[in-house]
């Protein structure tokens, strides 16, 4: 992050599909009026063979490639998506969706309730992984897509594509999960829990109606820096702030002193800007409650996905995630007699490896990718 | 042939063709996926394989070869049984900490096994050993003995005789010096043996079992 890379994509932008009829969700709940936001690269071809499904992660957003207008950082996964790339536009047809829960242009906690006319705050009904993915499932077919090359994304994103193996098996031809789970660890849910927390905590929160007045930023503050702890390794971190003394001085005692507290600081007080505090306890018990093979076993799962091929990825120094959860992806992929292929990439950036780490990652995904391309044709 | 044999290595060569069009194929150790390539693109196999190493992943994944990047005995117990057609051991079975389990593991896991290895009783290394008084080096033990990946060393006589202790059947055996295949003496002149088995009788330490 950080580093800017030269996009040939350019100018990308935002769209956003409306569809009226309900929803069925997870919970039993409906759910109305939905817009749902996305990107599209490349171009889809006549036989509408080639289209990617790329999903982003807990706080990402439909902007995964390109420049939006006026803007200066490329979309998260840049690194991976344009002309040339491991997800080649000149070849591929790449589709990054939004989530239902969130707050980047689709429908969640802050958008309006069509029975109330102000924001939904909690009365939003609870969701589910699935329930992102049977939205997503809406904008596909609105794309005339009947099957796809390929679903990817990391840490959420990797939920996501699991979730449309296991719920639209025909309609996908080749998943890829990176540093992601099938189900969450009770460290997992620990860690989340302790974000909800302090949100929750936050006087500003209100049980969630704030949209008037002054929301629960520093709640959500927090949330976002105990995030970003668990994204990093005990490696990345002493690389990159080792214990490096602020040069700000304050006068206060308990004030950041070390770099890393400042720049948590930062990471915190940026994300409020961007980030819905409600989305924020939507989106994280979405994803501690998902659980693709609902206490059965995964094998049965992808034995229902018989010509699925799975490229699984993992990272050495993610913690969040361990190799062993992508591990337990690939041995459900064995019994089940599937097509797997599984890397363990050597990598020091913990979680945050599978937005950052180029060139492993791209040879992996560009090869798998053409490989499966390449046999349909 | 002059082709095939320009592009194989010998014991690729003697592997390829012990393995009929359309088979099921895991690869334990696979490298580069070089074997893997040549059986799915000639033979059509639906092949996959298990690697540890770093480079060697990475060039399966150019060849388009599937493989777990995972050590040999925690990649093999994620197979049900009976998983493939044909199992490969080539150049690897010396070199697994826990020899006899992962080759148990590999009949619970395929219908056939190939096990290929340097033949320790090679002339060769009879004649260093019995000259130099210095563990031998070879062209298929290259190594010295403070550098060699190997764990295990054993020759052509002592895995036969393992066979039979264990009951499997060997139903093809090709003994190779160089690219060259030895028929007379392949203990004192074959550098490398490779033997097609099947478990003739469940695995077990000698007993046999009821029929």
């Amino acid at each position: 992050m950080g580093e800017k890379h030269i996009s040939s994509l350019g100018i990308t932008e935002t769209k956003y599909l409306y569809f009226k009829n309900e929803l069925g969700l997870e919970s039993g709940e409906q759910l109305s009026n939905i817009t749902l936001a996305y990107e599209t690269y490349g171009i889809l071809n006549a036989e509408k063979s080639n289209a990617i499904l790329v999903l982003h992660a807990l706080t990402g957003d439909a902007h995964a490639a390109g420049y939006h207008q006026n803007e200066d950082t490329p979309g998260w996964w840049d690194l991976m998506i344009g002309p040339g790339k491991a997800f080649d536009t000149d070849k591929y047809f790449v589709v990054c969706s939004n989530v239902i829960g969130g707050c980047k242009g689709s429908t969640g906690p802050s958008s309006a309730n069509p029975k109330t006319g102000s924001p939904y705050g909690l009365d939003f009904p609870i969701i589910g992984i699935k329930d992102m993915v049977n939205a997503q499932h809406h904008l596909i077919r609105g794309l005339g897509i009947k099957q796809l090359l390929c679903v990817a994304g990391g840490s959420m994103g990797g939920m996501q594509a699991l979730q449309w193996v296991a719920s639209y098996p025909e309609m996908v031809k080749s998943a890829i999960p990176i540093a992601t789970t099938v189900r969450h660890s009770p460290q997992q849910i620990a860690f989340n829990e302790v974000g909800r927390q302090a949100i929750m905590a936050d006087p500003n929160w209100s049980e969630g109606h704030y949209y008037s007045s002054s929301p629960p930023t520093r709640g959500l503050a927090v949330a976002r820096m105990i995030g970003h702890i668990t994204y990093m390794s005990d490696i990345s971190m002493a690389d990159k702030f080792g214990r490096n003394i602020r040069e700000e001085k304050s006068d206060k005692k308990f004030s950041p002193d070390f770099e890393v507290e400042g720049y948590l600081e930062y990471r915190g007080d940026n994300f409020v800007k961007r980030f819905d505090a409600n989305s924020y306890l939507y989106i994280t018990k979405a994803l501690d409650k998902f659980d693709l093979a609902q206490g059965g076993s995964l094998e049965k799962v992808f034995r229902q996905a018989p010509g699925v091929r799975f490229l699984v990825i993992a990272f050495k120094s993610d913690w969040l995630y361990p190799a062993y959860q992508s591990r337990e992806i690939v041995k459900a992929c064995k019994q089940a007699q599937l097509d797997v292929s599984y890397y363990e990439i050597n990598s020091t950036y913990g979680h945050d490896a599978f937005l950052l780490e180029g060139t492993e990652q791209e040879h992996f995904i560009g090869n798998f990718l053409k490989r499966t391309y390449n046999e349909q044709k | 042939m002059n082709k095939n044999n320009e592009l194989f290595k010998p014991d690729h060569k003697v592997i390829f063709e012990m393995i009929p069009a359309g088979s099921s194929v895991l690869d334990l150790g696979c490298g580069n996926g070089e074997l893997l390539n040549l059986l799915n693109t000639r033979k059509n196999t639906r092949g996959s394989g298990i690697e540890v190493d770093e480079q060697a992943v990475r060039q399966c994944a150019a060849l388009g070869v599937s493989v777990s990047q995972q050590d040999i005995e925690n990649g093999l117990a994620d197979y049900g049984d009976k998983s493939f057609d044909f199992v490969i051991l080539n150049e690897s079975l010396q070199q697994v900490v826990k020899l006899e389990w992962v080759l148990k593991e590999t009949f619970r896991v395929g219908k056939r096994v190939i096990v290929g290895f340097p033949n320790f009783a090679y002339y060769r290394s009879r004649l260093q050993m019995f000259f130099s008084g210095k563990t031998p080096v070879t062209r298929s033990l290259p190594n010295m003995w403070y550098d060699t990946p190997n764990l295990h060393f054993l020759s052509i006589a002592d895995f036969i005789a393992y066979c039979h202790s264990r009951k499997l059947t060997i139903e093809k055996a090709v003994f190779l010096d160089g690219a060259r295949r030895v028929k007379l003496c392949p203990n004192f002149f074959a550098q490398n043996g490779i033997f097609l088995l099947r478990n003739g009788n469940d695995f077990s330490n000698g007993e046999k079992k009821p029929v």
